[in-house]
């Protein structure tokens, strides 16, 4: 089964702005293809439109748990 | 008690007044010493190049010399710290020397980094330099009508910035009569016009209104002559784009492996870097924070960090923390305004805009060096 821990863990929780997906598109840049990164978010908002870039995008959208209203969101850099 | 703090910009300025202003009886007595070491002598009022650009204001209105804004017991000296020696609590500057500290305040705040995006120096105007604001407010001067494309990178300085440059350049070809040979487009990188979702649901109608174009989900790639291409897929037609570039931290702070892309791990409440060294501070653009890279944000920062420097020395502890403030004006088309104040628990609720909100706008464009100097 392949490893699915992140290699980067975003605290995005209580951020309006930038926001989860922004803070996510400026770390996948400084990331290696290949990584995962894990996404904190406190608006569920963030759990459709973090997964939805990612296929846009062609980057792997792994899953999402949602912890006491947070929701954690991984995606796997692939280009 | 040696206080050293890293950058001359809005958040080291106000955090060294605010500091002054706690410890003058000290200051006065020789048992604190706050010491400054910037880069520059001369110290920018950076919202202003949003101004630059469209000719309402002068360049040399932007700057001040650095001195002069701060209080007379503050040491200052331009010679930017080359070398970060946490272990020893010392940094080491440009000159050679080495400086130490009972307490570091690291504000050396962002740069642009059209780099990062192929073409985009090249293809594009950019008006977050002194440089590129005049060129771009010269472009504007000799443009008799096409396609702008305003795109926006990620992450960047200011958020308000990309909305405000598309609603004022709609007034100034309105101005000049060529709003009609115009087409303005806006692009955003996540799936609405900005990531504030109260602002967006403001500035969507506005935009439709006005007849600015717009599309989200665009990532700018790459550009060419007279395109853009995204990394979803789509291409944005230009005869003239206006980037937003991606910024980065300092290369002080990549050099010195303090954090990836420039950004130092903080933590959100006490602004401690994140690791052993609790004397170690981050303030404004520098830190990793999920919050907007923005003016008031330094500032409200830099409150915090004054307060509990002072406190950790004299009582022992910190006694505040700090809760994600940040206060954006916005302006919008006609002469108008409004502004967002938000934090980490609390979104903002953006009214609709007025002029008055505007003019006052206007003021605090002046108004800036007395909020920098601690009075306001």
């Amino acid at each position: 089964m392949a490893d699915t821990s992140p290699s980067t863990v975003i605290d995005a929780r209580g951020s309006y702005c930038p926001g989860p997906l922004m803070e996510l598109i400026a770390q996948i840049k400084l990331a290696r293809i290949g990584d995962i990164l894990e996404v904190w978010a406190t608006d569920e908002g963030s759990a459709k439109d973090i997964p939805q870039w990612a296929r846009k995008v062609g980057h792997e959208y792994l899953g999402t748990e949602t912890v006491d209203r947070e929701w954690h969101v991984r995606v796997r850099k692939s280009k | 008690m040696k206080i050293l703090v890293v950058g001359g910009g809005m958040g080291g300025t106000i955090v060294a007044n605010n500091l002054a202003r706690r410890l003058q009886r000290e200051l006065r007595a020789g048992q604190a010493h706050i010491h400054m070491l910037s880069a520059s002598e001369r110290h920018m009022y950076q919202p202003g190049l949003l101004y630059v650009a469209i000719g309402r204001m002068l360049p040399d209105e932007l700057y001040r010399d650095q001195r002069s804004l701060l209080d007379p017991a503050i040491t200052f000296e331009v010679d930017p710290v080359e070398e970060f020696r946490f272990d020893r609590n010392q940094v080491r500057s440009k000159s050679g020397r080495t400086h130490e500290y009972d307490a570091i305040i690291i504000s050396t705040g962002s740069r642009i980094a059209p780099e990062a995006i192929p073409g985009l120096a090249e293809h594009s105007e950019i008006f977050y330099t002194e440089e590129g604001a005049l060129k771009l407010f010269k472009r504007l001067s000799g443009f008799s009508g096409g396609r702008i494309v305003v795109a926006v990178g990620v992450p960047h300085k200011c958020p308000m910035a990309p909305l405000e440059i598309t609603f004022m350049l709609h007034d100034y070809l309105k101005t000049r009569g060529i709003l009609d040979k115009t087409q303005l487009h806006y692009t955003y990188p996540i799936g609405r016009v900005h990531s504030l979702e109260n602002v967006a649901k403001w500035a969507t109608p506005e935009f439709d209104r006005l007849g600015i174009t717009y599309e989200t989900l665009f990532n700018m790639k790459e550009a060419k002559a007279g395109v853009l291409l995204s990394e979803e897929g789509s291409e944005a037609a230009f005869d003239l784009l206006i980037a937003i570039p991606p910024h980065r931290g300092m290369e002080v702070i990549e050099r010195n492996k303090l954090g990836q892309g420039g950004w130092i791990p903080t933590n959100r409440h006490t602004l401690q870097m994140e690791g052993a060294h609790r004397n170690v501070y981050v303030l404004g653009d520098t830190t990793n924070l999920p919050i907007s890279k923005a003016g008031s944000t330094a500032h409200f920062e830099a409150e915090v960090v004054a307060e509990n420097i002072v406190a950790e020395w004299k009582i022992g502890g910190p006694v505040r923390q700090y809760d994600g403030k940040v206060f954006c004006f916005i302006e919008a088309s006609d002469n108008r305004a409004t502004y967002a104040m938000f934090n980490y628990n609390q979104p903002p609720q953006p009214r609709a805009p007025t002029q008055s909100v505007h003019w006052f706008k206007t003021a605090y464009n002046r108004l800036y060096w007395a909020s920098a100097r601690g009075l306001l």
